[in-house]
């Protein structure tokens, strides 16, 4: 069974709503947090709802709304939304509320919108869909978890799957985040960049119109034990997709630019990618836990043009066959995508 | 009335109402603008927080949300009554 | 070799006791675990009942064997899982193939209320200790490295159907050959933030709930822990033992009418309940007890009602809501249910609708009000209809 990635939509720091433009340009940041390029929402949501919405959540219906308008499908057969964080925003502000004023004259529409599924949810009222609907909040395998439940509805014969993650910056996410020291200090050019991000793919058996790509495998790995178990791990999956490292043409890579966090990520060029055509996709997007949903995307454009940004230094050659995204968090969570050229 | 208005378009952020835009005796809710239980529950923290004014059984709230008027009338009834001395 | 998925273990930690044996007795004792707030602090402690295990951090760390710094959510999970493990005789060297599929809605939260209080007033206050593990899948991540599981780890937060969904994935995973071992459910600790938020919804009961009943005044929140270790037929050989009971059937579906409310005539929750019967291929006569959602707010009990009533008319098998015992458990709720579910089957027995008086006047059925042995209990279906219109029903079959 072949998974088609039919269509997409993303909302993130890069002109990613309209491929054209992210083809074309490329936006950066000198700051230590790269916040998302969003779209005017009136058009995407009804005045009555969008009342209520926080920023993330618009985000995830807009995106979720451009992927279904792209492949031309009303009705999912299933919705699947990965968040890390949730709903900050309104944890914040519910909490902030909760402590000021003492546990008394707290708003419930703060409370509502901050659970989990509030996206996943609101696309399913907007969509007046009432088929299968699941959240998964696993930190930086979110995604790649709503992955795996995806494919395995598809092999139980329901879909078309609406599989998507999303990720916000807040003032108070940004703030506590930086005090652990992930981000680089705001006039240093190198290292990371805290950031966000609305993706959402319509996953089928059937290739519809003119898909994307098609997801041919992906390897999830906890704690690993080693890089070179990683390496193992990676050359396994290849194999079980019938690819090996030569017919891979470029690889998207986790690097943040900040020595110590890419020590796993040199090894890994080192053992693996060496020679290879390579671009670190967090530059793009700066990093957080659901990243990996526009790592996807990405190369998932980039198969279906069949070309690179105009931007992108030292970019693949066409045709390229074969992308494969290594997306991780730590040296705990790690995750490969092999995606390919319908 | 009009600042109550102004005060329920902030509270409840319906964005593309202005004061004039709702009448006094329109229903709120349902018809008219369209509120559901989640905005009465949010007037509800608006009267006690505005107007010290607790509404604890939530079965009223139809009632005295129904329009800007009713809702006017109530904060009015319930401000502190007029001690009438002898 | 069949498909099926078995029961091969459980374990619960909840409001009426740690672990099955203490549950199990409180249930038969009709003894609820809803009361004055003794162990979370807050300015509504005199006025909300809570089901609160009871026990504090310090007495859950050194039964887990974790921190006592750790969040609630985490003990809870931990004792939980491996009491599972155990009841299951389950052990690393079984399968690397072992995933754990937890769900939670609050996370860290506990920890990160405190963390809060001094945040909110300077952005350099607070120890970063108590936010570290604010995430849902952080909490999973602890207990799941504490037992010794790495294979697929994850974790599902769709508010009170969550564990329900838990455990649907995991069954289907194993039933796919994804795994040999799943260790599959939730938990969720009682915090300042569910309990205000809650609160200002208007449907928390001031008294001890009670579901179904005609003069029902809200839920009353809970906090604990359940997981299910589910397996293939292999795996059942491999531990040797027999099984508590087969998953027989499930269903996701989503109300899609409002952020909170069900819609009245409980769309979604007859949709789940329905596939839930098709996917095990039954008739709704052939359900012998409902464990109900039946939380006690005016809505749900009318939705899901509605939905019972046009699902099984005119033969309406016996049911009851468990949360007369230990209260709403949120993430948690579904494994709960399920662990009751199941224990109802193994050992016959129905457990009481507690505290109910009168009947709904919308409905031909009423629920069980004592606690009935000698049952003859085949299948069992249990209700979770959460927050943003998710709605999970679970049927579990004797084995």
């Amino acid at each position: 069974m072949e998974v088609y990635i039919r269509s997409a939509g993303n909302i993130s720091p890069q002109h990613s709503l309209d491929t054209d433009s992210f083809f074309l340009s490329r936006i950066t940041t000198s700051n230590n947090y790269f916040k998302s390029e969003e779209p005017d929402y009136d058009s995407f949501i009804d005045s009555k709802m969008i009342r209520r919405m926080s920023r993330i959540v618009k985000m995830g219906v807009a995106a979720a709304m451009t992927c279904l308008k792209n492949a031309q499908v009303e009705n999912p057969s299933a919705i699947i939304t990965a968040t890390a964080y949730g709903c900050l925003e309104d944890s914040s502000s519910f909490l902030r509320r909760m402590i000021e004023f003492d546990e008394k004259l707290l708003s419930p529409t703060a409370f509502i919108q901050s659970t989990h599924n509030t996206v996943g949810a609101q696309i399913a009222l907007l969509l007046k869909c009432h088929n299968y609907n699941n959240t998964i909040v696993h930190r930086a395998l979110s995604f790649e978890n709503a992955l795996t439940e995806s494919i395995l509805l598809l092999q139980e014969g329901t879909g078309p799957i609406l599989a998507g993650a999303v990720d916000e910056i807040t003032d108070d996410s940004h703030a506590i985040l930086s005090r652990f020291g992930l981000f680089r200090k705001t006039d240093n050019h190198l290292g990371n960049i805290d950031g966000e991000g609305a993706a959402f793919f319509l996953l089928d058996k059937d290739p519809g119109e003119k898909p994307l790509a098609i997801l041919k495998g992906l390897q999830i790995l906890y704690n690993p034990e080693s890089t070179v178990a990683i390496q193992n791990s990676v050359l396994e999956f290849l194999k079980e997709n019938e690819t090996t490292m030569d017919q891979v043409g470029f690889v998207l890579t986790s690097h943040t630019g900040i020595k110590r966090q890419d020590e796993q990520d040199d090894e890994l060029m080192n053992l693996l990618f060496e020679g290879k055509n390579s671009f670190p996709f967090k530059s793009l997007c700066g990093d957080y836990p659901t990243a990996s949903g526009f790592a996807l995307w990405m190369g998932a454009v980039m198969l279906k043009e069949q070309m690179a940004p105009f931007w992108m230094e030292h970019g693949p050659k066409f045709p390229l066959k074969n992308i494969l995204i290594h997306h991780h968090s730590g040296n705990s969570h790690h995750s490969f995508f092999l995606i390919s050229a319908n | 009335m009009y600042k109550l208005k102004e005060q329920v378009i902030e509270r409840l952020n319906l964005k593309d109402l202005k004061p004039e835009n709702i009448g006094d005796d329109q229903p709120l809710f349902v018809e008219g603008v369209g509120l559901d239980s989640i905005d009465a529950l949010e007037l509800i923290v608006l009267l006690q927080q505005e107007y010290n004014i607790k509404l604890s059984n939530a079965a009223d709230g139809p009632r005295v949300f129904h329009s800007i008027r009713t809702i006017a009338d109530y904060i009015t009834a319930n401000s502190g009554a007029v001690k009438v001395t002898t | 070799m069949s498909s099926q998925t078995f029961v091969a273990g459980m374990g619960i930690v909840s409001a009426i006791g740690n672990g099955l044996l203490a549950n199990l007795q409180s249930l038969s004792n009709e003894k609820a675990g809803i009361g004055k707030m003794k162990f979370l602090q807050s300015v509504h402690s005199g006025e909300l009942p809570v089901a609160e295990v009871k026990f504090t951090n310090k007495e859950l760390a050194s039964i887990s064997g974790l921190s006592s710094k750790l969040p609630r959510t985490a003990l809870l999970s931990c004792i939980a899982a491996y009491e599972t493990l155990l009841d299951a005789g389950w052990d690393k060297s079984f399968s690397p193939r072992t995933g754990f599929i937890s769900a939670n809605t609050v996370g860290g939260m506990d920890r990160t209320e405190n963390f809060f209080k001094l945040f909110s007033k300077n952005s350099s206050a607070g120890k970063l200790t108590d936010v570290v593990n604010h995430e849902c899948g952080a909490v999973t991540d602890l207990v799941a490295d504490h037992l010794g599981i790495r294979h697929f780890v994850s974790t599902v937060s769709t508010a009170c159907s969550s564990s329900a969904n838990a455990i649907f994935t995991g069954t289907r995973m194993v039933r796919a050959g994804l795994l040999d071992f799943a260790l599959v459910g939730g938990a969720d600790a009682l915090t300042r933030f569910t309990l205000n938020g809650f609160n200002t919804l208007m449907i928390l009961d001031k008294e001890l709930c009670k579901p179904f009943d005609e003069n029902r005044n809200g839920l009353n929140l809970g906090e604990g822990a359940a997981y299910l270790l589910i397996v293939s037929e292999n795996g059942l050989k491999q531990l040797g033992k027999k099984p508590y009971a087969i998953v027989s059937g499930y269903a996701n579906a989503n109300d899609a009418f409002h952020q909170t409310a069900s819609s009245p005539e409980g769309t979604g929750s007859y949709m789940a309940m329905k596939y839930a019967l098709n996917s095990a291929g039954l008739q709704p006569g052939e359900i012998d007890y409902i464990n109900l959602h039946g939380t006690g707010t005016q809505n749900n009990d009318i939705a899901e009602g509605t939905a019972i009533r046009l699902l099984f008319d005119p033969s309406f098998p016996k049911m009851s809501s468990t949360k007369s015992y230990t209260g709403h458990t949120l993430g948690a709720s579904g494994a709960v249910e399920a662990v009751y579910s199941i224990l109802a089957i193994q050992q016959g027995i129905i457990f009481p609708n507690l505290r109910f008086q009168t009947a709904m006047k919308e409905f031909p059925f009423k629920p069980v009000t004592v606690f009935l042995r000698n049952q003859n209990i085949r299948r069992v279906m249990s209700n979770s209809f959460g927050f943003g219109g998710n709605c999970t029903s679970l049927i579990f079959s004797a084995a």
